[in-house]
């Protein structure tokens, strides 16, 4: 079995409002060095066998929506 | 002429549409269960709001891809009136049949209350009897309407902006805007005209009793295509 982790991220040009949030609050407890927060997901697929072309049609076609989302692709060892 | 209620696990407005149309529009509807493959003896789909899924992955994102969207996309490029409200709206851009995506509310919160509406579009099914600034309710924490520049133009070019949120004086103002949406846009139309997707619930403005009838101005469209 082959584990592969998928992470699904808000694109950079919009505006994530939850991290926006998470920003805020990190700034309340005086964490002060931190200038952005943003919030994605993580999908870990636990697989047969891992084929590089095929995660990527599962990420285009429903993991990740390509109008918003961008997405990385990491084999974990 | 028979309309279409399609229902999917989490679907909540089911009910209000199909007797929205039944009782106010005097439309007949069904419901079609999404594992359905066929939408024979129909004649329109409404694609209802609620929590298909839970939201889970992304609002509208399972839905999108259930059998029965397959059937609708047929639909949709046959000319069919096809329209999508709220979580319905959400199904439709997932599915690819509307461009551009719905996200959070610009403050995070979930938004219900009554808005007011102005149809940009005079010409389509949808918006042909729209002559007045409609008040509609709203109920979405997730219906940021958001797409990018050259999607906007490209909708604007060809006429796709159905409804903006307007105040009661049909200006577009920010302060009319509930969520964040880009351009203050409340519903957009495919490029053929027969497809409609909005985060605004006129079926829940279709009879007096319930406070506002400004809905039937929109969903009068299945009286008149088919009829």
């Amino acid at each position: 079995m082959v584990t592969v982790r998928v992470l699904v991220s808000l694109k950079p040009s919009l505006l994530d409002s939850a991290g926006r949030t998470v920003t805020n609050s990190l700034k309340g407890l005086h964490f002060d060095e931190v200038h952005n927060a943003r919030i994605g997901k993580t999908i870990t697929l636990t697989m047969e066998s891992y084929d590089e072309d095929r995660v990527k049609a599962m990420c285009e076609k429903l993991l990740a929506n390509p109008v918003i989302e961008d997405y990385t692709i990491e084999v974990l060892p | 002429m028979r309309v279409a209620v399609l229902q999917f696990p989490g679907s909540n407005c089911d009910q209000d549409a199909l007797w929205s149309l039944r009782d106010d529009m005097g439309v007949q509807a069904e419901y079609v269960w999404h594992e359905g493959d066929s939408l024979a003896g129909f004649d329109a789909v409404f694609v209802p709001g609620g929590f298909t899924y839970g939201d889970y992955l992304r609002c509208g994102a399972i839905a999108a891809r259930s059998p029965i969207m397959a059937e609708v996309k047929r639909f949709a490029a046959d000319g069919r009136l096809v329209i999508g409200v709220c979580n319905g709206f959400q199904t439709l851009t997932e599915s690819g049949l509307l461009p551009g995506a719905l996200v959070r509310n610009e403050e995070q919160k979930f938004v219900c209350t009554t808005i007011q509406l102005a149809a940009v579009n005079k010409t389509s099914a949808w918006t042909s009897q729209v002559n007045k600034v409609l008040n509609i309710p709203i109920a979405h924490g997730e219906g940021r309407y958001i797409c990018d520049d050259d999607t906007l133009k490209s909708m604007q070019d060809h006429d796709q902006i159905a409804f903006l949120y307007v105040d009661p004086h049909g200006e577009p103002k920010e302060s009319a805007n509930p969520n964040g949406s880009v351009a203050n846009i409340a519903g957009i139309l495919n490029a053929q005209g027969n497809v409609l997707g909005m985060m605004p619930h006129p079926e829940r403005a279709t009879k007096q009793i319930l406070g506002e009838i400004d809905g039937q101005l929109i969903l009068s469209a299945f009286q008149r295509v088919l009829a």
